[in-house]
């Protein structure tokens, strides 16, 4: 057999050893997550090595737990929905509304500075978070917005503007200049054209980099802790979760559903814009 | 300056019997396009300087004042000016171990998550059933909230109901549970040989791989499709192997998309705060300084040195960027021609 013939062989059989491997190593975690979710707690500590659930055991007091209100013995999971959905919303309107124009601006007008913002709006997006949680946390404190709802969704845009305007950028390059042109030629102003004509073509994207955005607020964790620790009535899911792991009181089955809970928004959504959102991150990647 | 140059795709300067042989139209009509521009343009830029440039440019500030959180009512935005936080950090205990715990915990991570992206963008390169399924599938890891998919693997890797020690011990014969996120070493004997390993790291690695793997199997695959066929197939007719075909055509068509991954996989691990928080809490040889700076900030209040602790490791990963694009990137642009 030649090498190169041999070589095909080797790796025809490794190809698909792999792919078991990475849909093992990427869909346990969420099986086990979902299977642990239904499951009393003892039925667990008893048999931990058991990653089936058998209809004897099947429970679904797990959610009622986790989502009825603390007034009724619950963990109060249905508010902090509420919370991380208000946040998450209002982050993605916050968000969209101040990065559209800046983002239409550099991809398609030219105008005086034009490359020095646009090089700004690129640096922003690699700007640590670390940096920021700093002055952010003492201005909060100082004027008082610290356990607030839309204070968190303040700060929350500047964590996604940078990459909101790094999409909508590649997105608005996407749409032909031409029809812009003949709007223009027909008498449109600027402002008509953007609202007429722009944005009803760049809707679909919009859709994804706002879905992209509240991804982001949805799962962020850390100024949720800076900032809403001390209030429990205030808690997003994910920081409602840390809490309660933390402690020992709640049944780790209990918790399992919350993290069910919290996760099933964001892979519902993601899944619905898969294609619009892999295309929006990469489209970058494949000009050399 | 602001009149279209030759070449370029610029916009038609104003209507089309105007345009020619008179200057004076074009410039207004490049004018009016500036005064869009900026137009457009401010609201955003007011926007980031406010939220990003600003409070940074405060982080700066605020390192070099000795503040805490009771007293910045009381204090103006220009106070005394000291090097009293640069010095509480760089002698506090632990400091430099835990840049270095930083700088592995990063280069570890950022090399496997790419070098797993890799071999799952070639592995998933060609059609077979399922593929839709299972490459949507493989990006959930990275989708999925953080504190989840943290509390998941902390349950899956607990010494006392965790499935992985429970099968460890069961099926592969392990003398006892280890506790992967709170054990700081472990000696493993390897030919005859104590090695000591860092369990607690090497799992938040290991975790940190699995998380981030996808991101860069994403941005690989897209360039991986984009490749022409004929280069491998000539490369085939040549009699080149399928490894030789891959580290001479498509590895070098890849280098400029891994150099990118690996500045921003770079650039955001060693940034990471919530993933070690929340697997180890920054315990058992995993205080990477991200956790330091919030340590700062919220056990002590001391407003001045997490700002220097803050601003030490932007300055450090600035170095680190400098280095890497020194050696590496040129390498890159030479492999790519």
């Amino acid at each position: 057999m030649t090498r190169a013939g041999f070589e095909k062989r080797v790796f025809g059989a490794l190809r698909w050893v792999v792919i078991a491997f990475l849909a093992v190593i990427t869909l346990f975690p969420f099986y086990y997550m979902a299977v642990l979710s239904v499951k009393p707690i003892d039925q667990l500590l008893l048999d931990p090595g058991r990653i089936w659930v058998s209809a004897s055991e099947f429970t679904l007091d797990t959610y009622r737990t986790v989502l009825a209100s603390t007034d009724d013995g619950g963990q109060g999971f249905l508010r902090l929905l509420a919370n991380s959905a208000v946040v998450s919303l209002g982050t993605v309107a916050l968000t969209l509304l101040a990065s559209i124009p800046g983002a239409y601006a550099v991809s398609r007008l030219r105008f005086f500075g034009g490359r020095q913002v646009s090089a700004l709006f690129l640096a922003v997006y690699l700007f640590p978070a670390t940096l920021l949680a700093v002055p952010l946390f003492v201005i909060f404190a100082r004027i008082g917005l610290q356990g607030s709802l839309v204070g968190l969704a303040v700060v929350y845009i500047a964590q996604t503007v940078p990459v909101s305007i790094y999409m909508l950028r590649n997105y608005f390059a996407t749409i032909p200049k031409s029809i812009e042109e003949a709007a223009a030629l027909d008498g449109c102003s600027r402002p008509a054209i953007v609202r007429k004509i722009v944005l009803p073509l760049a809707a679909p994207s919009l859709m994804a980099t706002g879905l992209y955005v509240f991804m982001i607020a949805w799962n962020e964790f850390l100024f949720a802790l800076l900032f809403l620790a001390a209030d429990p009535s205030l808690w997003t899911v994910s920081l409602g979760l840390q809490q309660l792991a933390n402690g020992i009181e709640v049944p780790k089955t209990v918790l399992m559903a919350g993290s069910v809970v919290l996760t099933v928004p964001v892979v519902a959504l993601f899944y619905a814009a898969e294609r619009m959102l892999t295309e929006g991150l990469t489209s970058g990647a494949d000009k050399s | 300056m602001t009149r279209p140059s030759p070449g370029t795709s610029a916009r038609p300067a104003g209507p089309p019997g105007a345009a020619r042989g008179r200057p004076a139209r074009r410039t207004t009509a490049a004018a009016r396009e500036n005064r869009a521009g900026l137009a457009f343009v401010s609201p955003t830029l007011i926007v980031v300087l406010a939220v990003v440039v600003l409070p940074i440019l405060w982080t700066v500030l605020l390192a070099f004042q000795r503040t805490r959180l009771v007293d910045i009512q009381t204090t103006g935005l220009f106070g005394n000016w000291t090097l009293r936080n640069f010095e509480l950090v760089f002698t506090s205990p632990g400091f430099w171990s835990s840049l270095w715990t930083t700088l592995l915990y990063t280069v570890g991570s950022t090399a496997g998550s790419i070098a797993l992206g890799l071999v799952a963008a070639l592995a998933l390169r060609r059609p077979f059933r399922g593929r839709g399924l299972l490459r949507g599938s493989m990006l959930v890891p990275y989708v999925a909230p953080v504190v989840a998919v943290t509390f998941v693997w902390e349950v899956m890797l607990s010494p006392q109901y965790g499935i992985v020690n429970e099968w460890g011990t069961e099926l592969l014969g392990w003398d006892a549970p280890i506790a992967f996120l709170s054990q700081r070493n472990a000696d493993v004997s390897v030919l005859g040989v104590q090695l000591p390993v860092p369990v607690a790291l090497l799992t938040v690695i290991v975790f940190e791989i699995w998380r981030y793997f996808p991101f860069a199997f994403l941005f690989l695959l897209a360039r991986l499709q984009a490749v022409p066929n004929g280069l491998e197939e000539a490369a085939t007719i040549d009699g080149a192997g399928l490894w030789q075909t891959f580290r001479h055509i498509l590895l070098p068509q890849l280098m400029p998309v891994i150099s990118l991954l690996a500045v921003l996989r770079l650039i955001m691990t060693f940034n990471k705060f919530d993933d070690v928080y929340l697997l180890t809490g920054g315990g058992a040889g995993t205080d990477v300084v991200a956790v330091r700076v919030y340590e700062f900030l919220t056990a002590r209040f001391d407003v001045g040195a997490a700002a220097a602790q803050a601003l030490v490791l932007a300055a450090v990963l600035t170095v680190l960027l400098g280095v890497y694009f020194a050696f590496f990137a040129r390498r890159t642009q030479e492999e790519a021609q």
